[in-house]
């Protein structure tokens, strides 16, 4: 299908697009690797696109006092391949990969997968796990925006109507970090039917602040506590036993099936969690 | 009320186009309706088969997930430029030769796929990674071996060039 009529005007600054964001039905393109597949199918159709593609300043990828600052603007791609990335945050890295397909990466924005917030990507997990900021850019100013309160319902965040995702602050992985990421998906580069993102700390033999986000499961990644505190204690077995997710079903897998898959990707994940770091 | 269309100006192909289009034209659609060139092809309008695959600054992008109207002052090039430059004559020889195509939908997005692989690798790339590469394309035809064998096979000839 063919998208719906609307205006379009590019952005030359944060401010102007700001501005734009309150005329009537507004919305922001980035990468649009998922807004304009939705506006070919017609499950959107806003009256104006704000392409903020021209902005400058908001794709740099840098290690700041002890964290590591993404700008909304780095596409795929380049975090794919930052220096910075693989070394101060290894769980983006090894997610990376799984994101979409080559042509995807290159135009995709982190920016907009994490605003778009699809309850089965694979960046807003791996912000949770990694106890992420966001900020956001607003008429008012800058505000940041905690991971576990961003991803608010099904493609909902905490975004206000005028605000624009401007980028992320991570942790920078210490050498005690441990990080694991695994999905299963029908055909590599698409959505997840199941996924995990995970952090922890390397206490001697022993995993402390365990942080599994799982993704593909709910309607926004969702963080399994219980079986957090099991796999700290030592047990995967137990781990996987206290796996406390509530999937429901959907096109890709059924709720059982899904609560299974979670639990082969834990026990992958927990191996991936006691290498230590290269 | 705001104006739905907008003049671009671009390169296809080496060419300098300039056209007026309608903001919500994407760019497949554009280089097929109002430039003609057919090679890249629709196939699901919403980013998952792979068959519109053009390069938009050097890069490959999927033509139905990219709007006209962003490509001003970008520089495109479809199937048609590449294989008239002879950018991928080895390729779709290697794809003949190896019946790497039957009904040949897929074929410019996977040769602009494969190409920008070939190009980027320093080394031979594995089966693996050819056919993780290539995820993005569907054939429906093929089953992919035959692709992937193609894709192989001129890797291991250009590398072979390059000593």
């Amino acid at each position: 299908m063919k998208p719906a009529p609307f205006a379009y005007q590019k952005a030359r600054s944060l401010d102007e697009a700001i501005a734009l964001l309150s005329e009537k039905d507004a919305k922001l393109l980035a990468g649009g690797q998922s807004l304009i597949a939705t506006l070919n199918m017609r499950l959107s159709s806003p009256a104006l696109l704000i392409d903020i593609n021209g902005i400058s300043g908001l794709d740099a990828i840098a290690l700041k006092n002890g964290s590591v600052e993404i700008g909304a603007l780095a596409r795929h791609v380049q975090v794919e391949r930052s220096e910075v990335v693989a070394k101060q945050a290894p769980l983006i890295a090894r997610a990376m990969p799984h994101i979409g397909h080559p042509a995807i990466r290159n135009r995709g924005t982190l920016g907009g997968s994490i605003a778009f917030a699809d309850p089965a990507a694979e960046l807003p997990a791996c912000l949770l796990a990694l106890d992420g900021e966001i900020e956001a850019t607003g008429p008012k100013g800058k505000r940041s925006i905690k991971a576990q309160d961003f991803f608010k319902g099904l493609f909902e965040t905490a975004l206000a109507p005028q605000e624009v995702l401007t980028g992320v602050r991570l942790p920078a992985a210490t050498k005690n970090t441990r990080t694991g990421f695994a999905e299963l998906a029908r055909r590599h580069g698409d959505y997840a039917m199941v996924g995990l993102a995970a952090s922890a700390r390397a206490d001697g033999k022993r995993l402390s602040d365990v942080r599994l986000a799982y993704f593909g499961v709910g309607n926004t990644p969702a963080r399994a506590k219980k079986a957090e505190a099991a796999l700290a204690d030592g047990s995967i077995d137990a781990a996987v036993e206290a796996l406390d997710l509530d999937p429901h079903d959907d096109v890709q897998a059924t709720a059982k099936v899904k609560k299974h898959l979670a639990g082969v990707l834990l026990r992958r994940v927990a191996v991936q969690l006691t290498e230590a770091r290269q | 009320m705001r104006d739905k269309s907008a003049d671009i100006s671009l390169t296809v192909n080496g060419e300098r186009v300039q056209e007026r289009v309608d903001a919500r034209k994407t760019l497949v659609d554009f280089l097929r309706d109002d430039l003609a060139l057919t090679g890249s092809h629709v196939g699901c309008e919403h980013g998952v088969c792979g068959a519109c695959t053009v390069r938009v600054n050097g890069e490959i992008v999927r033509g139905c997930l990219m709007l006209a109207v962003q490509c001003d002052g970008a520089k495109i090039e479809t199937i048609e430029g590449l294989s008239d430059s002879g950018e991928v004559a080895d390729l779709q020889a290697a794809f003949e030769q190896r019946n790497a195509l039957q009904c040949g939908f897929c074929t410019p997005g996977m040769l602009t796929a494969a190409q920008e692989l070939l190009e980027r690798s320093k080394t031979v790339p594995s089966r693996d990674e050819i056919r993780e590469h290539l995820s993005g394309n569907y054939c429906r035809c093929t089953g992919y071996h035959a692709i992937v064998d193609a894709v192989e096979a001129v890797a291991q000839a250009r590398a072979g060039d390059r000593k």
